[in-house]
């Protein structure tokens, strides 16, 4: 036989039919919903008289537009103030509840962000395959799942046939070698990758990481830089099963227990690309090269390290090149040369499905503990991804580490990430976030992002500017 | 879905690459819950000059004059020519849903992000690759006012100008077959339905665990 990738193996065991102009129909393991890209979906599988093909593949859970403060909160979807917002997850609601889909509701503790619920639950587990209308579906491929994001003309597919019809990816592995310095985390290795590949880099590719520095990673960190598997333009991002994988499944709510288990962990070991796998194309990283980054411009590719300047219009080399420069720094109120530390930052943000976790919220509370946010800080605010996360914090000491240092302890969901509830930037305001995308208007009309790790963020809402991590007493 | 065979219009250039789907139809219109009525909040953050939001008349808003679809002579465009990695970022089908609602039925690019790419052949909409020298042909030629509209035939999969100057362009075959057909894959796939059980009962015994009911 010949040598497969993780990627094709996965790929190999979902065919339900290979066609003969190169798209395959592919069987989708699981299928998890939210409020803003199903709605559409539900409605066209309701008109065409369908009915969902495997119901019991299907959670759902909303996030999107979902309030973060404790008093919107308590009174479940009633008290959504933004009549909108309030519809949207109205419809999930009404949706799952007739077709008799398993959903996790706004009074739930295990609601949250999708794909924090995921892993969380054990329902995403190695080898299976599965989607969602979000983009950063990409995060699950942490685990040697085959995630990727789909529209919501897919979502109506996968309700209905269980299945997608794709054409295979290319195959691209991405080698991060050697050890990462002490404050440099997954978000760097990610935000440092993308900048090197470009924002286009990964399209039409699967992205496998590998390496000692990946390897290293915990499975919440191998998260983080699967989920910006799409910022490089990768529909999917893997990481090979291992040992700390099994560990992480192991005992989760929807994970296989007793002789299935054995089974299924014996399957999963074997989840890793064959040592003489053929990628079409493998890009080399250094690990012990890579700061902490923090992203100056309008998209995830405008990044640089925090000892590095803004760039110049002389370093470009194309005139597309100078006009997207232009366009950034006129967007984010920067010029040219500016030390990445000068930033002015108005805002805080710790939360996201890229950066959410236990382990997020842990790192940026050791950073804050006994301290204080700046003055010049308006709001620093911190999102658990998930109620059980926000639970656990909470058990933990977490919350009031933050609380006493000036921030906001918040209720679970996607916030300030993408602004969709009341949690957005002022026009022209800086902010520190640990999400995934600097678009223009991405975190409210005007606002100006610089994506970092959670411990940078830390840092910065204390110090008010962004600081060298590794230099953090 | 809309059936795409052949497309005569008038083309409008937007010449900035790695335009995200953010740009192309901003957050506050994804609660919207049907597939119609994005095309008034196209590129809404470069149209306006003020904040929008569903429902606002968009009549009263301050416009920016200088953004290209506010141009007069790119008013009734039907074309959209872009730069590459267009429709990079979110999944968000909304961003097919506004051009098309807007009234685009072909975006020529060098290239497109996957997701974006995807959903617009969903939508009867034609997401149309040419070279980088093509698309600098054609940016240069519709900015001088030499070429003013196109035509697009996916039959041939060529591009004609005006002028008599053709550039072919190459499509995956199933995706031609689906756009010229209108089919609804949902439909094909729904053909499939003895294979689909066949997988699964084979899938079953290799992997069960794959099959339990997510219960809780």
């Amino acid at each position: 036989m010949s040598p497969k990738t993780l990627y094709d193996k996965l790929w190999d065991s979902h065919i339900v039919e290979k066609r003969d102009d190169g798209i395959a129909l592919i069987y989708i393991d699981r299928h998890l919903l939210h409020e803003v890209t199903s709605p559409q979906a539900f409605e066209g599988m309701k008109i065409a008289g369908r009915t969902p093909w495997r119901t019991a593949a299907n959670l759902a859970t909303p996030d999107h537009n979902v309030p973060t403060t404790k008093s919107e909160r308590l009174a479940g979807i009633d008290g959504i103030v933004d009549p909108l917002s309030k519809l949207q997850v109205e419809i999930l609601d009404v949706n799952c509840k007739d077709l008799g889909i398993v959903q996790f509701g706004m009074e739930d503790v295990r609601q949250g962000i999708v794909h924090v619920v995921g892993p969380e639950q054990g329902l995403t587990q190695p080898g299976m395959t599965m989607v969602c209308g979000d983009s950063h579906t990409s995060t699950h491929g942490a685990l040697g799942a085959l995630a990727q994001g789909i529209g919501t003309s897919e979502v109506e597919h996968v309700l209905s046939t269980q299945c997608l019809l794709q054409k295979k990816s290319k195959n691209m592995l991405i080698q991060v070698n050697g050890q990462l310095a002490t404050g440099v985390t997954a978000k760097d290795i990610v935000l440092h990758v993308i900048g090197v590949l470009g924002t286009a880099g990964g399209t039409g590719y699967t992205i496998e990481f590998a390496g000692e520095a990946i390897a290293a990673l915990s499975i919440e960190g191998r998260m983080t830089v699967c989920n910006m598997a799409i910022e490089a333009g990768a529909r999917a991002g893997l990481v090979a099963v291992d040992a700390k994988t099994v560990e992480f499944v192991k005992g989760r709510p929807l994970a296989p227990r007793g002789a299935m288990w054995d089974r299924a962990k014996d399957y999963w070991l074997t989840l890793v690309s064959d040592s003489d796998a053929v990628f079409d194309k493998v890009v080399q990283f250094d690990a012990t090269q890579i700061e902490p980054q923090v992203t100056w411009g309008t998209s995830p590719e405008m990044v640089i390290g925090i000892s590095g300047k803004v760039p110049t219009m002389g370093m470009m080399k194309t005139s597309s090149e100078k006009d997207s420069l232009g366009r950034a720094l006129g967007y984010m109120g920067l010029s040219e040369g500016q030390s990445i530390k000068d930033i002015k930052l108005d805002r805080i943000f710790i939360g996201s499905c890229t950066n959410s976790r236990i382990e997020d919220l842990r790192a940026a509370a050791e950073i804050v503990k006994g301290k204080t946010v700046a003055t010049s800080i308006k709001q620093a605010l911190v999102v658990p991804g998930s109620g059980l996360v926000q639970q656990q914090a909470e058990k933990e000491g977490l919350a009031k580490i933050f609380v006493e240092a000036g921030f906001e302890w918040r209720q679970p969901g996607c916030s300030m990430c993408l602004a969709m509830n009341a949690d957005k930037l002022g026009q022209g305001e800086h902010c520190a976030s640990t999400s995934n995308r600097n678009f223009e208007g991405r975190q409210g009309f005007g606002g100006r992002t610089h994506l970092v790790s959670p411990i940078m963020a830390a840092a910065a809402a204390i110090a008010g500017h962004f600081v060298d991590i590794r230099s953090w007493k | 879905m809309q059936a795409f065979t052949s497309h005569h219009g008038i083309v409008a250039p937007f010449d900035r690459a790695n335009v995200d789907t953010d740009l192309i139809i901003p957050k506050q219109f994804l609660k919207a819950v049907k597939k119609t009525g994005f095309g008034p909040n196209l590129f809404d953050q470069l149209r306006y000059k003020d904040e929008g939001q569903l429902g606002m008349d968009n009549s009263k808003r301050p416009v920016n004059p200088d953004f290209v679809l506010n141009q007069k002579r790119y008013t009734n465009a039907t074309i959209l020519l872009a730069r590459e990695n267009f429709g990079c970022g979110s999944s968000r089908e909304h961003a097919a849903w506004a051009l098309l609602d807007y009234g685009f039925r072909v975006i020529v690019a060098p290239s497109f992000a996957d997701i974006f790419y995807n959903n617009c052949f969903k939508n009867g909409m034609l997401p149309l690759v040419l070279l980088d020298m093509e698309i600098d042909e054609l940016f240069q030629g519709v900015e001088s006012g030499a070429v003013v509209e196109l035509t697009v035939n996916l039959q041939a999969q060529e591009v004609r100008l005006a002028k008599g100057k053709n550039y072919h362009f190459e499509i995956d075959p199933f995706r031609k077959k689906c756009l010229l057909l209108g089919l609804d894959d949902i439909g094909l796939t729904l053909e499939k339905q003895q294979l689909i059980r066949d997988y699964e009962r084979k899938q079953k015994e290799i992997c069960p665990w794959l099959f339990e009911d997510i219960i809780v």
